[in-house]
């Protein structure tokens, strides 16, 4: 009975861990020579991913605490990814329905969007911290590396979805 | 009779959840509202979490970020052999080339020593390091800077300058027990007296979060040449003069970019040196953000 139980908290904190170790991946230093200076944001992909199919085991107080430590470890104004992550649950939350009836290219657009949005406001916030206007080039490439590498990221959710976390 | 006032009680059941949910996301963004209002004005507390969270994943950090490296040692070596044959006859040519310079070199270092000695000249202080692995690369969109696995415990201290073999990287902003953080040249907040090679003339590189920084109070453009070197002043004493930072790559009116020595793509160890000076400037980059408690 206690091994169940353990094992079932231990399933349903995956997609939380999850998202805790794409914040720590995505800060890792990859040493690709001349690979350029930007990193996806990978934790964003888990933030939209789980909300649409498991509400219920990413709350608002998971988001909330992911993008902490994100801001914490990428030194960005503390609460700046925690408001960001928060604003896309809310979204995806209250558009569900849509996400879940249609295709997985429906799904790919949808976080087209939200990726864009979220740079946009990402960048508008450390812009007015730093009184400064910040090359959007870079912030351009973010925006396409975390975009295509959505797919994978996506089909490896959907695996431990299948396998850990089946009702 | 019973039916519909059950389906009154779920019903106000499941408004009321819709409504405690609600209220905890909006509660939740006035809190991330809140904490970037109080980072503006509470610096020290929100640094202190930020030093010890970042203290405690520094281990996870530290033996993640080794299988990437045993990566870039393979890509290297996979990189070195492509291009070998070519290497071989450049590193020959350099290697001759290079005899050449260190006869130079010593010739030189034996001029300098006699004449110093005739002069009574007082040589820089010593420089002492501190070598440290990079464990986190993150902020290169928004912030630019990286995480070292040395901190207080080794000797490190804010204000400290992180060099690499090939030149300036940036220099020490937040200590921890474990681990601290270097802001890289290339950051927004990042200020650095420099001064060009040849003209020779003053001026203080600005970090604009693009990979080549803007010489800023440059006091004769017309002098700066493409290709010229530029090097740490010294001026303020933040940092010890003479210290490679990168070389000229546009000169245009007004708009002089730097293009750095240091690979910022690629960096894997630093050293963290102290320049011996207790410097004039504070060392808080907070404070050219018009933080008035550094």
């Amino acid at each position: 009975m206690f091994w169940q139980r353990l094992d079932l908290i231990a399933r349903s904190v995956s997609p939380m861990a999850i998202t805790l170790l794409l914040v720590v991946i995505s800060a890792l230093p990859m040493h690709i020579p001349s690979f350029g200076t930007v990193s996806p944001i990978l934790a964003l992909i888990a933030v939209y991913y789980w909300p649409i199919f498991r509400p219920d085991l990413m709350p608002s107080l998971a988001v909330f605490g992911a993008g902490l430590f994100q801001d914490i470890l990428f030194d960005t104004p503390l609460g700046a990814f925690a408001l960001i992550f928060l604003l896309v649950r809310m979204f995806i939350v209250s558009q569900r329905r849509f996400f879940i009836d249609n295709s997985f290219v429906a799904m790919w657009l949808g976080f087209m969007f939200v990726t864009a949005g979220s740079l946009a406001i990402i960048w508008l916030i450390i812009s007015l911290f730093n009184v400064a206007f910040i090359s959007p080039t870079a912030v351009a490439v973010q925006f396409f590396l975390t975009l295509f590498l959505f797919p994978c990221f996506a089909w490896l959710f959907s695996r431990v979805q299948r396998t850990l976390l089946r009702q | 009779m019973l039916e519909p006032r059950k389906n009154s009680v779920a019903h106000l059941a499941t408004s009321f959840k819709i409504l405690t949910r609600r209220f905890t996301d909006l509660a939740l963004v006035g809190a991330a509202l809140g904490l970037m209002v109080m980072g503006r004005v509470d610096v020290a507390l929100i640094e202190r979490v930020r030093v010890t969270t970042v203290d405690a994943v520094a281990p996870l950090l530290d033996a993640l970020s080794q299988p990437t490296a045993t990566v870039s040692i393979i890509i290297d070596r996979v990189q070195k052999h492509i291009v070998l044959d070519r290497e071989m006859t450049f590193l020959r040519q350099e290697n001759d080339r290079l005899k050449h310079w260190r006869n130079v070199a010593l010739h030189l270092e034996t001029k300098n020593q006699k004449l110093q000695k005739l002069l009574n000249f007082t040589p820089d202080p010593a420089l002492n390091y501190i070598s440290a692995r990079v464990i986190a690369d993150p902020g290169r969109v928004f912030v630019r800077s990286m995480v070292l696995n040395s901190g207080s415990s080794s000797g490190v201290r804010e204000g400290q300058v992180a060099i690499t073999g090939d030149g300036l990287l940036g220099r020490v902003v937040k200590v921890g027990y474990q681990s601290s953080r270097i802001l890289l040249l290339t950051d927004i907040n990042s200020h650095i007296p420099v001064i060009t090679e040849l003209s020779p003339s003053r001026a203080i590189l600005v970090g604009d979060n693009s990979d080549r920084p803007q010489l800023a109070h440059l006091q004769a453009i017309t002098e700066v040449t493409v290709g010229e070197r530029i090097v740490t002043s010294g001026h303020g004493g933040a940092f010890p003069p003479g210290i490679p930072v990168g070389k000229v790559v546009s000169a245009a009116e007004g708009n002089v970019r730097i293009q750095p020595f240091v690979d910022m793509s690629n960096v894997e160890y630093v050293r963290v040196v102290e320049s011996g000076l207790s410097g004039f400037l504070p060392m808080n980059p907070n404070f050219l953000k018009g933080d008035k408690n550094p």
